[in-house]
């Protein structure tokens, strides 16, 4: 009996350092509101170079837990996060770390598409600009290229860098928030439903983005559609009234899912 | 009817259904004229306010004057030293020039006819430039005020000789001036340019309006970073706890509180501690800065409070640091509504009277001020001292002032609105 368990738990950590290593993992994480308690004791890993979705119908916590982990929660009066974060392994909640360098990074995309209303170079520059990443005109001019084209939207927008970021198409200005969140060269990406307030065919490119920049960043996406979170992510987590109802890979999530409550989302009879 | 409802089926043509919708519509109209009737009362009010000021006011927009020439190449005038040579005899003679003999005794009210300041305005003319003692020069001597409101109409000549303040041969001289073409009425350009006198014919709000602006730059030096700063510290820093609910709640309370009051805490604080310069536009700036920051906090909290929580978290998200946020991002934003309320509330502090009252800006003062150092009036106060004068002209000279306090007024709260149309961001 006892050996058995032995077993089994190797091989869980065999198969999880075969699959990806951990790059951010939340330990029994809970999070309070002003005494009221949104998130109930959550565990969840997130494997680097995969795309995480969060998915769960509304107020289930998962923009909450999504917050946590860059510790945007800190703006909120009132919040209050219990329980472990770490990022390789340092907790980010250490009163040691330096949120700074943290949120630059976990990046961070938020839902409604927010460029700063100056020039779409600004918008890019801004950021490492302020972290003295670039030690010249030229380098900045060059993470701002770079930046965009791996949001892919340099080709769209090479012409009008001066032109005001806020002046693009709505697709355009969420791959803008991409680039910008690019340009600090983050570990890791936090989108909080970034396509809600796209059309389909701007979702389809942002999707794309996503797949691609899973190359070189681990991504954690919360989203409303069960169709994105098939589509981009290899690994899929549940919320439900603030708990962690069961996390694995995608296509086991989406075809074989072990709650029913996971069973019954998915499927659209609740959510 | 109820089981009517119940079933879904609702006659919409009755003649009671037509009847209520018609009573709908006739509420509709009714708020409508309402508020067309309080907006015709409030413009009726200024018009009527405008009015009345423009009726007093316009006459004090042009001066009578005459027009003399006199020869100075004769005149007795040692060109080392112009502030020595008898000014006063020199114009006295080119002033009996101008009409036949003059009786020793009519000579007085002659004079009189003239402001009893011609020979330092001639004098000021030929300092000012020397080459006019070459010949002979024209100039423009203002006429004194009993018989500038003769010619603006303002005396009935066919009174009583001892019911008016001209007298007969004033009358008679002033006409023969005027049949030989000498008197005129151009614009006062004195109203703008010179600075308070006794003698209305002279008064001018230059020593008022360069009070007003010394004063009104250092409410805004003060004000303006205190303002915005305290504002930064209350909406972005500090917590949300009892203590700050009580400074929001005074802050509140000071913006209410009467300026009489601000003006009593600077005499007592400002002059009588501090030991500040009495009537100095650095007193009553420091009081109009007082009455102004509790406005200028509260604009300024609520336009940060506009900017919409997307920038700072975009700003947050990728790393800035709290003051990265705000000053980069949150308080350029927010500066089109940070001065649109900041001018707003220098237009305030500039018809402010009270404080400055109390403060000794009241003073009669004939130069205007040089710095915030040095006495002086301001715009309101001016009006105070002049509404206050017992000289005729000072009465049209008020409502003048008091265009002319307006008309600053608009412009300011023109810039305003123009800020706010151009540059305001609606999210």
């Amino acid at each position: 009996m006892n050996m058995l368990t032995d077993a089994a738990v190797e091989q869980k950590l065999h198969s999880t350092s075969n699959e990806a290593a951990i790059k951010m993992r939340g330990k029994d994480v809970t999070v309070h509101y002003n005494g009221k308690q949104a998130l109930f004791g959550v565990n969840l890993d997130v494997p680097e170079q995969q795309v995480t979705a969060l998915i769960g119908p509304s107020g289930c916590g998962k923009s909450t837990f999504l917050r946590s982990l860059n510790r945007m929660n800190d703006t909120i009066e009132g919040c209050r996060v219990g329980g472990e974060i770490t990022l390789d392994g340092d907790d980010v909640y250490d009163p040691r770390i330096d949120v700074v360098e943290l949120r630059a990074r976990v990046g961070m995309v938020f839902q409604k598409p927010n460029p700063f209303p100056k020039s779409i170079y600004e918008n890019v520059a801004y950021g490492p600009r302020i972290h003295g990443i670039a030690r010249n005109k030229s380098e900045l001019d060059q993470i701002v290229e770079s930046s965009l084209e791996k949001a892919a939207l340099w080709s769209e927008v090479k012409d009008r860098l001066n032109e005001p970021g806020t002046g693009l198409s709505g697709g355009q200005q969420q791959r803008l928030c991409i680039a910008r969140a690019i340009a600090v060269s983050p570990e890791v990406i936090l989108m909080d439903e970034p396509c809600s307030a796209l059309d389909p065919i701007a979702t389809a490119k942002v999707e794309e983005l996503i797949d691609e920049l899973r190359e070189n960043y681990t991504i954690v996406i919360v989203t409303h559609s069960m169709q994105q979170a098939a589509r981009v992510s290899q690994r899929t987590a549940m919320f439900h009234l603030g708990y962690l109802v069961e996390e694995g890979a995608t296509d086991k999530m989406f075809t074989n899912p072990d709650d029913k409550r996971t069973q019954d989302y998915i499927t659209g009879r609740f959510g | 009817m109820a089981a009517q409802a119940i079933t879904g089926h609702v006659d919409w043509k009755s003649d009671a259904m037509q009847a209520r919708r018609r009573a709908r519509y006739a509420a509709d109209r009714r708020l409508q004229i309402y508020g067309m009737v309080a907006i015709f009362f409030a413009l009726g009010f200024l018009a009527i306010l405008v009015g009345t000021l423009s009726f007093t006011g316009y006459r004090a927009f042009v001066q009578t004057t005459a027009t003399v020439e006199i020869d100075l190449s004769q005149a007795d005038i040692d060109r080392g030293d112009l502030m020595g040579a008898n000014w006063r005899n020199i114009v006295r003679d080119a002033l009996r020039q101008q009409v036949g003999d003059i009786p020793r005794s009519d000579q007085r009210d002659y004079f009189n006819i003239f402001t009893s300041s011609a020979p330092f305005l001639v004098r000021d003319k030929v300092i000012a430039d020397p080459d006019l003692l070459d010949g002979t020069a024209r100039f423009s001597i203002p006429l004194s005020d009993p018989l500038d409101q003769l010619a603006k109409g303002q005396i009935n000549p066919d009174l009583p000789e001892n019911q008016r303040r001209v007298n007969d041969r004033q009358i008679e001289y002033f006409n023969q001036l005027q049949a030989k073409g000498l008197i005129a009425q151009p614009f006062n350009w004195g109203l703008f340019f010179n600075a308070d006198s006794r003698f209305p014919e002279l008064a001018g709000l230059a020593g008022a309006i360069s009070g007003s602006f010394w004063a009104l730059l250092v409410c805004f030096v003060i004000s303006f970073p205190v303002g915005i700063a305290a504002a930064i510290y209350l909406e972005e820093f500090a917590p949300k706890n009892r203590l700050t609910d009580i400074i929001e709640i005074n802050i509140n309370n000071l913006a209410a509180v009467p300026s009489v009051v601000f003006g009593l805490l600077g005499l007592a604080v400002f002059l009588g501690w501090f030991g500040l310069p009495r009537s100095a536009p650095l007193v009553g700036g420091m009081c109009l800065a007082l009455m102004t920051l509790p406005t200028l906090i509260i604009v300024t909290r609520a336009s940060l409070k506009s900017v919409p929580s997307s920038i700072r978290e975009a700003a947050l998200g990728i790393g800035a640091s709290k003051h990265e946020a705000i000053l980069h991002h949150i308080l350029p934003l927010s500066m089109p509504t940070i001065m649109t309320g900041t001018i707003i509330g220098l237009a305030q502090a500039l018809g402010e009277t009270a404080p400055l009252l109390l403060v000794g800006m009241n003073a009669f003062i004939t130069s205007p001020p040089a710095g915030i150092f040095e006495a002086s009036t301001a715009l309101p106060t001016q009006i105070y001292i002049w509404a206050d004068s017992p000289e005729r002209g000072f009465v049209a000279r008020t409502s003048a002032a008091i265009l002319v306090l307006l008309a600053f007024l608009v412009v300011m709260n023109a810039i305003a609105i123009f800020l706010r149309q151009r540059f305001e961001r609606r999210w």
